[in-house]
């Protein structure tokens, strides 16, 4: 192994430690909210703490610590780890990676700190105050031009599937975080957004709903293309598939922000043009849900064989049903019943927990022996892990679908004498006892989270110790 | 294109810009996007209302409440008119929130009086029961931090009255938080709502109704009223004042409740209905 090809492995290991290290702290908090939506005493808002510990403040340092740390770290690690072997080159600059691991790691402290302090500008996925997504923007350029930079210098004529959706991701995700960031700065610690009222809110929901594009699918579909067919040892069952659902997806995401403000004041004709759009978005969605089960055709016996086929076919599956309901969400029929209600987490943490996360597990699971040198410190564990990620997440979605079908329902109930049937803390008591069993999901999923922790520092100190066994061998 | 990685980059810049300038820029050029505001008008925030919705946004109140009513029957009985695009003309970012873990706040302003605020902010729980809100202590001990407060109302390009700028000088976080809540919606007038004539008691003399009628009470009007109906950030009603304030018999006080009193108490009658207020008002006169 040559000086270059070490100095990026060596890299490549710091993203992944970072990665598990900011996972499990975004989970935890995230238990930790769940619990404060029914017991306002976890708020400890008569504490000297408590101005910083409310739920207002941990929900975005929940939010934020999962997307900028946990996705964003396993997004350098294995957009790295699959440029170098699509390619067949060494990164463009380890050096750059490397200056790019500790400003990124600085901006995810100063994030969090900047939260619990109450800076944000309140725009969801994107609550960072200007100085921070200033850091945001350096670290993705220089992310941009080592991927990019890579690819140009590759060995490899052809740019497989996941090269597209890796450029996908970089391109999308910067013009989506530089159109909803214009702000007017007033103080370092404040600013105002460049849009007002109802174009601000569409603004947002272009970059909110797309965030779970470019950010939240492309990557991790980049990470399936390629893992699926190393782990199960066959090709990908269409080359064209994959191409209409890349295409798809980068014409198609883009019109349907607006499906997050149905019924609100943003004109009817964009709410339209959204949910029709969202309709579609079906399709190249499932070209990767297709692709997935043709290439495990005839094979699925690996699905109780190799843990990984696991994480990986569920994870898509997952990704699978979250493109069926999302856009089943958007007219304006279902829309009205549920929009505003627990429903919506409970979508999204499908789409978090199932899929995201899912395949993030199984790719550091794959990568971290890889970059070691050495064996998975245990499977059985690993399996472990995913049955209390799978049941944990599934208890999380469930109950918050029948919570906001529920509490929607109450809140719309108008008794006999024509006046409403509820107020609105009776809908509130009613669903308290399903966000306790939210908050028990969140608590499985966590547990799982920390085995996993565990599994791959375990695996790290195994390959420590076969280095220095070998060395004390020589 | 699959060979050549600038012109992929090309085409995939150009396939996701088609829909990102159709749905988001071209709104900012279309005047349908934001018609004028018809039935009223919208003004700009004063300093104190802006500090507030500063705080709003520290607080992130936005997590938990929205500010956008829906042109849904159930939703306007609850909250008032539904939301016009023009009211949010000042609105740096909007606020409307996606999620309703409490109630939307887009008609708050007006709806209850300013001590109903002051209290529930500090301890929701005493006002409204099983509340799960989080308690806001700090801001009523907290000074207003008015340092930047000139300057933020010229990013905006807000007018500033002289006055105005003087009077946030001994003013604490929760004035500013409150003021700002009790101009949220105002920009259209809210209907009135007025109770039926001719009431009349279907409850006279029906003990078995009490005990409804005071859990009704207290979840509905001990947070303002007491416990012991003696005041609190409302009036007092007793026997004897409820006398004085020529609201004695259970017409006159649901009538009062039905249709609320401007500033100082909601319209209950959406809300509650008739039968509902009957018994409130049978517990509150058997007391």
């Amino acid at each position: 192994m040559n000086a270059r090809s070490a100095a990026d492995i060596r890299v490549m290991r710091a993203y992944a430690i970072w990665t598990v290290i900011w996972g499990v702290v975004g989970m935890a908090v995230g238990v930790v909210i769940a619990g404060q939506l029914f017991d306002p005493a976890l708020n400890f808002a008569n504490t000297p703490l408590g101005p910083y510990l409310t739920y207002g403040h941990l929900r975005p340092l929940h939010t934020n610590a999962l997307i900028y740390g946990f996705g964003a770290g396993s997004f350098f690690c294995m957009q790295f780890y699959m440029v170098r072997r699509l390619c067949r080159v060494n990164l463009l600059s380890a050096g750059l990676a490397r200056f790019q691991l500790w400003l990124w790691n600085l901006t995810v402290v100063l994030a969090a700190l900047s939260l619990l302090l109450g800076m944000n500008t309140s725009k969801e996925y994107h609550e960072l105050e200007w100085p921070i997504d200033l850091l945001i923007v350096v670290i993705w350029v220089c992310f941009t031009i080592n991927v990019v930079g890579t690819i140009y210098r590759r060995r490899e004529r052809e740019m497989y599937a996941s090269l597209w959706y890796m450029i996908g991701a970089l391109v999308g995700v910067a013009i989506l975080f530089l159109g909803n960031g214009a702000a007017v700065p007033v103080t370092l610690f404040k600013s105002y957004s460049a849009y007002a009222g109802v174009n601000d809110a569409n603004v947002q929901w272009w970059w909110g709903h797309n965030a779970v594009a470019f950010f939240f699918t492309f990557t991790p579909t980049a990470m399936v293309y390629y893992l699926l067919p190393k782990v199960t040892r066959a090709p990908i069952y269409s080359h064209r598939l994959s191409m209409f659902g890349f295409w798809g997806l980068m014409f198609f995401y883009l019109w349907t922000g607006a499906h997050h403000l149905i019924l609100t004041p943003v004109p009817e004709w964009l709410q339209t043009v959204a949910i029709a759009f969202s309709m579609i978005l079906i399709a190249p969605s499932w070209a990767t849900v297709f692709n997935t089960y043709m290439t495990m055709t005839g094979r699925w016996e690996q699905m109780r064989d190799h843990y990984l086929v696991k994480f990986l076919v569920v994870g898509v599956t997952f990704y699978g049903l979250q493109t069926v309901q999302g856009p089943l969400q958007a007219p304006r029929l279902f829309s009205q019943l549920i929009h505003y209600t627990d429903y919506v987490p409970g979508h999204v943490h499908m789409g978090t927990m199932g899929f995201y996360a899912m395949i993030i597990f199984a790719a550091l699971y794959y990568t971290v022996p890889r970059l070691w040198k050495t064996e998975l410190f245990s499977e059985p564990l690993a399996n472990l892990h995913f049955w209390l990620a799978l049941v944990g997440q599934l208890i999380y979605n469930i109950t918050m679908w029948i919570a906001g079908i529920q509490q929607g329902a109450m809140l719309k109930e108008i008794g006999a004498d024509g006046s409403l049937a509820y107020t609105f803390v009776e809908t509130v008591t009613r669903i308290v006892p399903y966000w306790k069993m939210r908050a028990g999901g969140g608590l499985l999923f966590f547990i799982g989270a920390l085995l996993f922790a565990y599994n791959i520092f375990m695996t790290i100190a195994r390959s420590q110790r076969e280095i220095a066994a070998e060395e004390a061998y020589a | 294109m699959y060979r050549n990685p600038t012109l992929f980059l090309i085409v995939a810049i150009l396939a996701f810009s088609v829909g990102s300038v159709v749905s988001t820029a071209v709104p900012f050029f279309l005047k349908s996007t934001v018609p004028p505001l018809a039935g009223g008008a919208i003004q700009p925030y004063t300093p104190l209302q802006l500090e507030g919705r500063d705080l709003y946004i520290r607080e992130g109140c936005n997590n938990c409440h929205t500010q956008t009513v829906r042109p849904l029957y159930s939703e306007v009985l609850r909250y008032g008119p539904y939301s016009r695009a023009a009211e949010f003309e000042y609105d740096r970012p909007h606020l409307w929130g996606s999620r309703r873990t409490g109630p939307d706040l887009a008609r708050i302003g007006g709806k209850y009086p300013d001590g109903w605020h002051t209290r529930h902010l500090v301890d929701p729980q005493a006002i409204v029961p099983g509340s799960t809100m989080p308690p806001f202590p700090w801001l009523a001990n907290r000074p207003l931090d008015a340092a930047h407060t000139a300057k933020k109302m010229a990013v905006l390009h807000l007018p500033v009255q002289a006055n105005e700028m003087a009077a946030l000088n001994g003013k604490t976080e929760l004035d500013a938080l409150v003021a700002y809540l009790q101009v949220l919606g105002t920009a259209i007038a809210q209907p009135a709502v007025t109770a039926p004539a001719n009431l009349t008691n279907p409850y006279t003399g029906n003990a078995a109704i009490l005990s409804e009628g005071e859990s009704l009470f207290m979840e509905n009007c001990a947070g303002c009223h007491g416990i012991e109906m003696k005041g609190d950030a409302g009036t007092g009603i007793t026997g004897a004042q409820l006398i004085d304030k020529n609201n004695g018999d259970e017409a006159d006080i649901v009538t009062t409740a039905w249709e609320g009193l401007e500033g100082a108490m909601p319209s209950f009658g959406p809300q509650l209905g008739a039968d509902r207020l009957w018994k409130i008002a049978n517990y509150i006169t058997s007391r």
